[in-house]
């Protein structure tokens, strides 16, 4: 059976509380809107780039425990990251919370208290939508993104 | 579990009621099912299911068209299920019950209808602040395709519409009222007598949305007056995808058509059709005749109950809850009108209710978190989303009690 304390761990509840770079970007030449319309999630995710790198990163928003955390730990680990490495973490991020990593996929580092969401299918979309919008703002989509 | 002394006042045993409902016999997540999202759908009596499979093991045949037995057979039971709908809603008679997919489609009817023909550029529709989306978008559209404008009375911090506002938004512009008998999001009952009789005054005719209503409330639309009322047979314990339309005889016979197809014709050539008259115009192609036989079903089975036992029933569970958990710190309720059926909005002080929705889930008990298809209350108090226990005739006060041990735990989570 599923544990509740595998979804809401400790680091989990305690950036939902208080989020890191939870603040719009003045000098964000990127950003993108991303909205769950199923639970009423909406997230705004700022970046500064340095090229082809994430110099800052922010976002701002509303949002349960889960997609809270996530959009936090996600800042966290994305500076200075290029496009593609963020992209990748993306992929290993999302392999993780849908219960598909395999075990060398498992270098998630912080973000691996993330894995108890593939027990939990229906929060899959809360743990993504930070993500889902970075993509977006890294790809320059103009329309709010939807997990819908 | 014995049944209180107030479940026996109320006339209602739910002890020898719940076995009848055979969904509510398992677990969840190792904890016995407490369903609570009711609003949403309700639960099938077993007597709704044997109908339907009675319905296919012995009656099944294509209605209003063959003339063998099995047709006549079909015919007489889809037909019977129109009288059975008439005599629940004291309608006048059988042929103003139009069968269709659900109350959404109901509304989208009377929109693409009657609303086409008598809506036109500076015309309004009034609507509440309180509908679901399914009683504000057909309207949208229909405002957006004919340049009318769509008109929103206002709701208290209660969550009550403020008839003052509402009277003085009826105007020679308006020319339909659409109202939600019982809001979904909030439980509000709305004085939908008082409403009618304040729209007749000025000619305009009125649709009720009831879809919150039926199971909660024994329902007159003659002593109403209403002119169009809708509801869904699965909020009524009966199957999906089966709606039901009424509408007064004289304004179906004026509308036009809704869809084209079999059944709504009485003869076809290529250039011209003569329609069915009412209610068949409104019922192209082959309807959900099992949904049909099995909402008879679940109203003979509500008629056995009783309705002003089970709305006494709920009123009592209603304000157990309401005591219960208000009554926990922290929890504040969305919705606290004076009459109200059925539904308990919540929120909890720095916990999502998505957060919520799945702690109560691993500790089974089913309720609704969200923005319940009615975005613009949650606007109007000023939340994202609420969560929402929603109650039905077999719901008992020990399952209130598991809801309130629910909430502490979500809270010892969040602390």
């Amino acid at each position: 059976m599923a544990d509740l304390r595998d979804l809401y761990q400790e680091v989990i509840l305690e950036h939902s509380k208080a989020p890191r770079n939870y603040r719009e970007l003045k000098t964000a030449d990127h950003k993108a809107e991303g909205f769950n319309p199923l639970c009423g999630d909406r997230f705004t995710v700022f970046l500064e780039m340095d090229g082809d790198s994430i110099r800052d990163i922010g976002f701002q928003g509303s949002g349960c425990a889960i997609s809270k955390a996530s959009a936090s730990m996600m800042t966290q680990s994305l500076k200075g990251k290029t496009r593609s490495e963020a992209k990748e973490l993306f992929e290993r991020f999302h392999e993780t919370v849908t219960g598909r990593a395999s075990e060398k996929q498992n270098d998630l580092g912080k973000l691996a208290v993330f894995s108890g969401v593939s027990e939990f299918p229906t929060r899959v979309k809360c743990a993504t939508l930070a993500w889902h919008t970075l993509t977006a703002a890294l790809d320059g989509t103009q329309e709010a993104i939807s997990t819908e | 579990m014995k049944a209180s002394p107030q479940e026996i006042a109320s006339g209602l045993d739910v002890e020898r009621i719940r076995p009848d409902f055979p969904i509510l016999r398992q677990q969840a997540h190792g904890h016995p099912l407490v369903y609570l999202d009711n609003a949403a759908t309700s639960q099938k009596p077993k007597a709704v299911i044997d109908a339907i499979v009675r319905y296919y093991e012995r009656d099944n045949a294509n209605i209003h068209r063959g003339v063998h037995y099995l047709s006549q057979q079909a015919t007489e039971e889809f037909e019977a299920a129109r009288k059975a709908v008439q005599l629940f809603l004291h309608a006048a008679r059988p042929s103003e019950i139009i069968f269709l997919r659900g109350a959404t489609e109901a509304i989208n009817l009377v929109a693409q209808t009657y609303g086409r023909v008598h809506i036109g550029t500076g015309d309004e529709v009034l609507i509440t602040a309180m509908e679901h989306h399914s009683n504000i978008v057909p309207w949208q559209m229909l405002c957006q395709e004919k340049g009318a404008k769509l008109q929103v009375a206002p709701i208290n911090d209660y969550g009550e519409l403020i008839l003052e506002e509402f009277e003085r938004l009826l105007t020679s512009r308006t020319k339909i009222v659409a109202v939600g008998h019982v809001s979904n999001a909030l439980g509000t009952i709305n004085p939908i007598a008082k409403i009618i009789k304040m729209a007749h005054a000025k000619n305009i005719p009125v649709l009720v949305d009831g879809a919150q209503a039926v199971p909660h409330v024994a329902v007159n639309v003659q002593e109403l007056d209403c002119d169009f009322y809708v509801f869904s047979s699965h909020k009524l314990y009966g199957p999906t995808g089966v709606g039901i339309l009424y509408g007064k005889q004289a304004l179906l016979e004026a509308m036009p058509p809704y869809q084209g197809g079999g059944d709504m014709i009485s003869s076809v050539t290529f250039e011209k059709t003569t329609y069915n008259k009412v209610p068949h115009k409104f019922e192209a192609g082959t309807p959900d005749m099992s949904g049909a036989v099995g909402l008879r079903a679940a109203i003979e089975y509500l008629n056995k109950l009783g309705m002003e036992n089970i709305a006494a029933h709920e009123h009592e569970l209603l304000a157990y809850a309401t005591e219960k958990v208000s009554a926990i710190s922290g929890v504040r309720i969305i919705g606290t009108a004076k009459e109200k059926a059925g539904v308990l909005s919540f929120v909890i002080e720095g916990v999502h209710p998505h957060d919520i929705g799945t702690i109560l889930d691993q500790e089974g008990i089913a309720i609704r978190t969200g923005h319940h298809c009615a975005q613009p209350v949650m606007e109007r108090f000023g939340i994202d989303a609420t969560a929402r226990a929603s109650f039905a005739l077999y719901n008992t006060k020990e399952e209130i009690d598991a809801l309130v041990r629910g909430i502490k735990k979500v809270e010892e989570v969040f602390a």
